[in-house]
């Protein structure tokens, strides 16, 4: 096919290299005027995009992931700790096979059922799959032992992601898919939860097991590695401070010199360290200082090392009988947490190298600064997927599970009598693992302590607003920590982020720039099968570092080679080498993501097979010649494919959601009547944009009209809207569940009261008690005439005792005030303790009015600003009446030409009856329509050229003075309305502790006068209404004080006076009016020993 | 003004000059001839009378109500009187449901109220509640009932009453049926307006409170009270009430998936909800006049004719004996002009000799209806409706 994935693992400051690479270019000059040529290709290039598409979806890099994880790596976990084997007496023990994860399915009355994503959404179930292991295990003890071999035992179920390998939807086409209630063009890669789909973000991070070099605030020159390997996470730092270089590794209390952990790894020769670093004069110039410092320590021999070592080990408290065994420690610790990701056994020859090439980058970077690395390289990240996740999740809870399961197996095992045979499989079937990756994914906490984890927020519930918007929340990438506010470096757009991640797809904000979203071709790697890969370079020429000498690691005439961040070794022919691995991988010998890279700086040619990695594909081109050819696009032609895209805009929008909308029974905003816009681009097109459109075309015309326009807000006919313009319907869910007591008492639906108070309320309820679909709904009616029982502990209540007491609990409806609603939707299901559980969907179908939020596809977003009759509306000589009108002054500052040529493409596409598309790119290859083409056709259909008609008043019915722009563009409304903004109050409810009115919508609460106001008002002089503010329509209380000793006191309704408690009398009492909120804050100032008195002025005076 | 260049040559001369020019002005304006009474200077009277539609905007657009808006011309601007004597309508196309006239001697004003009146004043009949007994369909109760809304009925409103208030009966409702069923193992079915049945006796749904009380009635309240059935009115014996257009599609049904309702329509006008709005557009344009001022001749002239799409010009041979083929544009087709300005857009070389007017007083104007009523009779109506509100004005003046 042509199309290479090239990833971008190549460190910065080479992109030109790359690029030149890639192109096979003459290596030796640049050749300027070769550079600058126009490249002749394949005019449609753009057709590769569908295609590469259908064969990727949007969403491919969540199902790789988690496809892998399920096919591969729950097999290494379960691999790595296969087996459980009792401490009390070994040959009891149990051995995992092999395990897998089946379809999903629904275990009900202990039979399997297939089931469906949508079931799970609507009954609120998690849709999983088992996890099935075939063990080997002995049964009975002591004498009576026997070797049982069980197939596909159920150890807990997995969530599974929709449209992955084990999830019932792959393959299906579009009859089965609706049949099961899917939306076709729903991508999948998201977990259903307990009802709710969750989306696992991808997660940005530093990529692993690489050598980063960067200078920390003081100036200081840092090599860090972070290391991550099946068994340990570490960080190394080699950090150069003051001309001399130390080791930082968490488990020493001090930083240890370099030379010292040298000597430590058995390097003992000053000389064979300089040799190892380079033979450069100047490294050993820089190397310097250190050896002098471990030669003053006194430090000789590997021994001494060690000992030195030993003394700045972290101590611990709790390791009193380890103590002596330290300088084992000391050896395990380089071996197992020091630079973990360079595996050896008990030769440390190639952590030594390691090393070495670490001091050698150092002191690259000092002496030139160039040779840092960019810690916001794209090349330098590394993005983890939800498999990753769920991967050191389930490794997590297996092991735990693994470690009780022994646990209690000794238990047993240590006790003398036991009536039952004994074996480790009965423990196996526990809820454990299932509970653990329900918990952990639906909550969004991952706390695993084995590494450290505990990082909140990691799944969401999908944002179902838009498909737009579903998809884009699918391709969202968050940083893994918190960075700083200030920092700008990690928030500005990188140019190697090109092709890799959206450079406009931001949110505003404090996320600004953190949060980023994949690029619609970007693809992020899984792991990929290193050993094949490592015996591969072996074979192609690569001299081991075993057989290296110190000298010859860094000889002139040799590369090294890196795999994954570990030296493999060193190859004389770096760019055959390099060559030679690429053709391998375009023959499909090797991975496709694998990727290698020439780093001619470095001396090093860099291989990458590790998961993260976010790749583009990219057409090889030989000399400058792309070998995509004009016959190759002939061969495309056919077929059209509809494949989902990304696209940042109109997240908010209201439109079709899915093609499964209305059977969902959640949260909905949909457009009555959608449309599909008239301009659209290619890419809207492969969007499904047509198929699931979120807006209305409307006819715009850009004037000024009544001045009810201004700040971008537009003037809307009343027509329009009377024929149905930007209607939309509001789905609510409301839900109720009938619960079980601890006494057996249950709740129970009572018959609606035909008559009474309450029977208003319950208009809307069937004979059964729960409302009837159709019925129209208003506020605080009852949805569902509940009743709880009064008594819910105690004895046991048998079914048959019927009449014990219950009270009302109905389940009401809460909405817009004066506004009617119609129940839409009423299901019935049983929840995870089979408890009934009825959800009600409420619609409510709204109008616009004046304060709805609309915008064009150009961020123009404006509010209603009122709504005039049709009469009152102008009208052009073709009696076309525009359904908005736009104030102008909101083209020059946002400079939105796209909307202009939005407007003229639509007006030419309605006249001529034909879509027009309005790329920015792709004229010459026909994507795109260009604005002369599109006047051209204008003005065939009798139009102006520029899109201005002639248009007559239509209060006085002259013809205005100027042509007015006026054509139809795409406009969407957005969820923001007022009905679910507006609010105000009078008197309502309280704080029950200050006595002040509440905060907010939802409680009905006042308009706070805050201190801004406050000023204002004291800078006014406006004293009597500050009082009434801020005291009379606040908490106005009235207090009893003491004259004598200025506390407060209280009322006696015996006496009829107020009394002070500390004089213990009521003679000298008067009443004051103060806050509530003062009179509680003298109070609570009373109980912390602090005395406030009031004492008035006038009174003294008395 | 050129006296400033005079003062710095001579200083001496100017006062003499001066003097001698005002002089001269003065007996220049005394020699002026009067300004014509009665009749305005040929450039007045074409902002009078004309728009013209310059390349980036139109000027003079608007026009003077005031009758004394000329009186220092002598000239009085009253439109009654030139209205009585020449307001001409000419019927340029008439079909049922679209009409288009010219109304010549008439300023925008009045023709702009008729516009109007026909929009938001001339009532018909619409449905305005539906009662749902059963809607399976995926079609919402509201959107289902805001489609039904939207249908235009074929009765004349005039044969019916505002309902203010009153209960339904046969002088203000219309009711209709509508009961369709996609039967369970068919196709999918689409309900379309035909399938609205008129019911002359009114509602056949039993009020809910009637239910149980009155069983023993013979006839139990319905949610109209009709005193008699409207098809034993003349105007509807022999003229069933229905949709204009039997072929709106109302909804769509899939297997097993029922509508069951009724809906009342009811007299209102277009003010209210643009359902009861009588015309899909009603609209009008001044007469425009294309005019060439200078001669375009030969090639400039067929590219002329080339450059409008709407064919406006036309090229007349006015080669003599001598010179043969001689060509000159000429203006062919002014009413056809849509006015996309291409002939006076910069650059072509005919832009200043070419001039597009509208001419104030002749209105094209153009009525399409909903099918309702004839546009003919709507017209009248908003006429009669103008007179009411004229009289309204007389009588609540005097």
């Amino acid at each position: 096919m042509g199309v290479a994935l090239d990833s971008s693992v190549d460190p910065p400051g080479n992109d030109k290299q790359r690029f030149t690479n890639a192109r096979q270019a003459p290596q030796s000059a640049i050749d300027m005027e070769f550079l600058a040529a126009p490249i002749k290709s394949a005019k449609d290039k753009f057709a590769l995009v569908p295609e590469f598409l259908k064969v990727r979806g949007l969403v491919k890099q969540h199902l790789d992931s988690f496809n892998y994880f399920v096919n591969t790596g729950i097999k290494k976990i379960v691999r790595a700790n296969n087996r459980i084997e009792s401490e009390i007496d070994p040959t009891i023990y149990l051995e995992f096979k092999d395990i897998y994860v089946d379809k999903a399915s629904v275990m009900s009355m202990g039979k399997t059922d297939d089931i469906s994503p949508n079931t799970c959404r609507l009954s609120d179930m998690t849709y999983a799959a088992p996890i099935k292991v075939d063990i080997v295990y002995i049964r009975g003890s002591h004498d009576r032992k026997e070797k049982v071999e069980r197939k596909g035992v159920t150890i807990g179920r997995m969530p599974i992601m929709l449209q992955s390998c084990c999830c019932t939807l792959l393959g299906k086409n579009e009859a089965e898919l609706a049949k099961l209630g899917e939306c076709p063009l729903d991508p999948g890669g998201y977990f259903i939860i307990k009802g709710n789909e969750k989306v696992l973000l991808m997660q940005e991070q530093l990529s692993k097991n690489r050598i980063i070099i960067d200078m920390d605030k003081k100036g200081n020159f840092n090599a860090s590695v972070t290391s991550s390997s099946e068994r340990i996470k570490s960080k190394t730092v080699i950090q150069m401070e003051n001309q001399r270089i130390y080791l930082i590794l968490n488990q020493f209390a001090k930083k240890i010199p370099i030379m010292v952990v040298m000597k430590a790894l058995g390097m003992t020769s000053d000389q064979e360290v300089v040799q190892m670093v380079g033979r450069d004069p100047r490294y050993g110039a820089l190397l310097m200082p250190s050896l002098e410092d471990c030669a003053k320590e006194g430090i000789y021999t590997q021994e001494q090392a060690l000992d030195y070592l030993e003394s700045k080990l972290k101590r611990f408290n709790f390791s009193g009988s380890s103590s002596e065994k330290d300088s084992a420690r000391v050896m395990k610790l380089l071996r197992d947490v020091f630079l973990a990701n360079v595996m050896c056994q008990n030769d440390f020859r190639p952590k030594c190298v390691y090393v070495a090439v670490m001091l050698r980058r150092i002191m690259d970077a000092v002496l030139n600064k160039d040779a840092m690395d960019d810690k916001d390289y794209v090349g330098n990240k590394r993005i983890e997927l939800s498999g990753q996740l769920i991967s050191l999740l389930f490794e997590d809870l297996f092991k735990t599970m693994i470690t009780d399961i022994k646990k209690i197996g000794d238990n047993i095992l240590s006790k003398r009598s036991r009536s039952s045979a004994f074996d480790f499989a009965q423990q196996l079937t526990s809820d454990r693992i299932t509970n653990g990756l329900e918990r952990t994914l639906s909550t969004g906490n991952f706390n695993i302590k084995r590494f450290k984890m505990d990082s909140k927020g990691m799944s969401q519930v999908l944002f179902r607003l838009s498909y737009i918007g579903c998809l884009g929340h699918m391709t969202r990438v968050k940083p893994q920590f918190e960075k700083t506010r200030k920092v700008s470096g990690p928030r500005a757009l990188q140019p190697s982020q090109w092709g890799m991640l959206c450079p406009c797809d931001t949110p505003e904000g404090e996320q600004c720039g953190l949060v980023k979203n994949l690029s619609l071709m970007a693809h992020v790697t899984t792991d990929e099968e290193e050993g094949p890969l490592m015996s591969l370079c072996k074979c192609l020429g690569i001299e081991g570092l075993e057989i290296l000498s110190a000298e010859e690691v860094h000889s002139p005439y040799s590369f090294l080679v890196f795999f994954n961040g570990n030296i493999l070794g060193k190859h004389k022919k770096p760019h055959h080498f390099a060559n030679a691995l690429r053709k391998l991988r375009r023959a499909g010998k090797i991975g496709e993501f694998v990727s290698v890279f020439v780093n001619e700086k470095q001396r090093s040619v860099y291989i990458a097979s590790d998961g993260g990695r976010v790749c583009r594909p990219l057409v090889i081109a030989d000399k400058g010649v792309p070998r995509v050819k004009e016959h190759h696009m002939q061969e495309l032609k056919d077929g059209s494919p509809r494949n989902t895209y990304q696209c940042a805009m109109g997240k908010q929008a209201m439109g079709n959601i899915a093609y499964n909308q209305l059977q969902r029974m959640d949260m909905l905003y949909l457009l009555v009547y959608p449309q599909r816009p008239l301009l659209t681009t290619k890419t809207i097109e492969l969007v499904g944009f047509d198929k699931l459109g979120a807006g209305q075309n409307a006819t715009v015309a850009v004037m000024s009209y009544s001045g009810y326009d201004i700040e971008d807000a537009i003037v809307m006919n009343k027509a329009s809207l009377d024929r149905g313009f930007g209607r939309c319907i509001l789905m609510k869910k409301f839900s109720g569940t009938l619960q079980k007591y601890e006494n057996d008492a249950r709740d129970r639906i009572a018959r609606p009261y035909r008559d009474g108070t309450d029977a208003g309320r319950m208009r809307a309820l069937d004979n059964d008690g729960l409302a009837a679909p159709g019925e129209i709904i208003r506020n605080n009616d009852i949805l569902m005439n509940k009743q709880v029982p009064q008594v819910t502990r105690g004895p046991q209540i048998s079914p048959s005792q019927l009449n014990i007491p219950y009270g009302n609990a109905p389940v009401s409806y809460k909405g817009p005030h004066g506004e009617s609603c119609v129940v839409d939707k009423v299901t019935l299901s049983s929840d995870k303790h089979n408890n009934l559980c009825s959800k009600f969907l409420i619609r409510h179908t709204r109008r616009p009015e004046v304060g709805d939020k609309f915008s064009s596809r150009h961020g123009q977003k404006g509010v209603c600003g009122t709504i005039v009759q049709q009469e009152d509306f102008p009208f052009s000589e073709r009696g076309i009446c525009p359904d908005l009108i736009m104030n102008p002054h909101g083209f020059p500052s946002r400079m939105t030409v796209g909307k202009m040529i939005e407007l003229l493409g639509s007006k030419a596409g309605v006249s001529c009856g034909r879509f027009h598309y309005g790329s920015a790119f792709g004229e010459p290859s026909g994507h795109a329509d260009k604005v002369e083409d599109i006047s051209e056709t204008l003005v065939r259909m009798g139009f102006s050229y520029d899109g201005k008609d002639l248009i007559y008043s239509g209060i006085t019915g002259c013809p205005l003075q100027a042509y007015i722009f006026m054509g139809p563009i795409y406009y969407q409304k957005l969820k923001h309305m007022v009905l679910d903004k507006m609010h105000a109050r009078g008197s309502g409810p309280r704080v029950s502790l200050t006595r002040q009115p509440t905060e907010g919508k939802a409680r009905n609460g006042g308009l706070r006068v805050g201190e801004m106001e406050r000023d204002c008002l004291i800078a006014y002089g406006a004293s009597m209404l500050l009082y009434e503010r801020l005291m009379l329509s606040s908490d106005p209380f009235e207090v009893h004080v003491c004259k004598e000793c200025g506390l407060l006191g209280y009322y006696s309704h015996k006496l009829k006076t107020g009394i002070c408690s500390s004089c213990k009398t009521g003679d000298k009492m008067y009443t004051a009016k103060m806050p509530y909120a003062c009179k509680l804050l003298i109070q609570e100032l009373q109980s912390m020993n602090i005395v406030p008195r009031i004492k008035p002025e006038e009174l003294e005076k008395e | 003004m050129s006296s400033d260049s005079e003062d710095t040559t001579s200083g001496s001369e100017s006062e003499a000059s001066d003097s001698a020019k005002a002089n001269s002005t003065l007996e220049f304006i005394e020699k002026l001839s009067d300004v014509p009474m009665g009749r305005l200077p040929p450039n007045i009277e074409f902002q009078r009378t004309r728009v013209e539609c310059k390349a980036d905007a139109p000027i003079h657009t608007d026009t003077f109500q005031y009758n004394g808006a000329y009186a220092s011309m002598g000239v009085d601007n009253n439109l009654v009187d030139s209205f009585c004597d020449n307001f001409k309508v000419e019927v340029i196309n008439l079909t049922e449901d679209e009409m288009e006239f010219d109304m010549i001697g008439i300023d925008p004003a009045l023709a702009n109220a008729f516009r109007r009146i026909l929009i938001a004043e001339v009532p018909t009949m619409a449905i305005e509640k539906v009662l749902i007994a059963n809607n399976t369909s995926v079609i919402q109760d509201e959107v289902l009932a805001h489609r039904l809304g939207l249908i235009p009925i074929k009765v004349d409103p005039r044969l019916f009453e505002f309902t203010e208030n009153n209960t339904p009966n046969e002088k203000n409702t219309i009711v209709f049926k509508l009961h369709v069923r996609c039967e369970r193992g068919g196709q999918r079915i689409s309900v379309k307006s035909k399938e609205l049945i008129w019911l002359p006796n009114g509602s056949e749904y039993p009020l809910e409170s009637q239910d149980t009380k009155s069983e023993s009635s013979s006839k139990p309240k319905t949610y109209t009270s009709f005193t008699c059935s409207q098809d034993s009115l003349p105007e509807f014996s022999d003229n069933p009430i229905c949709p204009t257009s039997g072929d709106i599609t109302i909804a769509r049904l899939g297997p097993g998936q029922e509508i069951d309702l009724e809906a009342h329509a009811v007299k209102g006008i277009g003010k209210t909800h643009a359902k009861w709005s009588p015309v899909a557009p009603v609209w009008y344009r001044m007469l425009p006049e294309v005019i060439i001022s200078q001669d375009i001749e030969d090639e400039m002239a067929e590219k002329l004719v080339a450059t409008c799409p709407v064919k406006v010009f036309d090229i007349e041979d006015i080669g003599n004996d001598r010179i043969a083929g001689k060509k000159r544009a000429t203006v062919a087709r002014p009413r056809a002009c849509t006015l996309c300005r291409e002939c006076i857009r910069e650059g072509k070389g005919w832009e200043n000799s070419i001039s597009l007017q509208r001419k104030k007083d002749h209105f094209i104007f153009k009525i399409e209806s909903t099918g309702v009523l004839p546009p003919e009779v709507l017209f009248t109506e908003a006429v009669k409706i103008l007179e009411d509100k004229c009289d309204r004005v007389i009588s609540d003046l005097s």
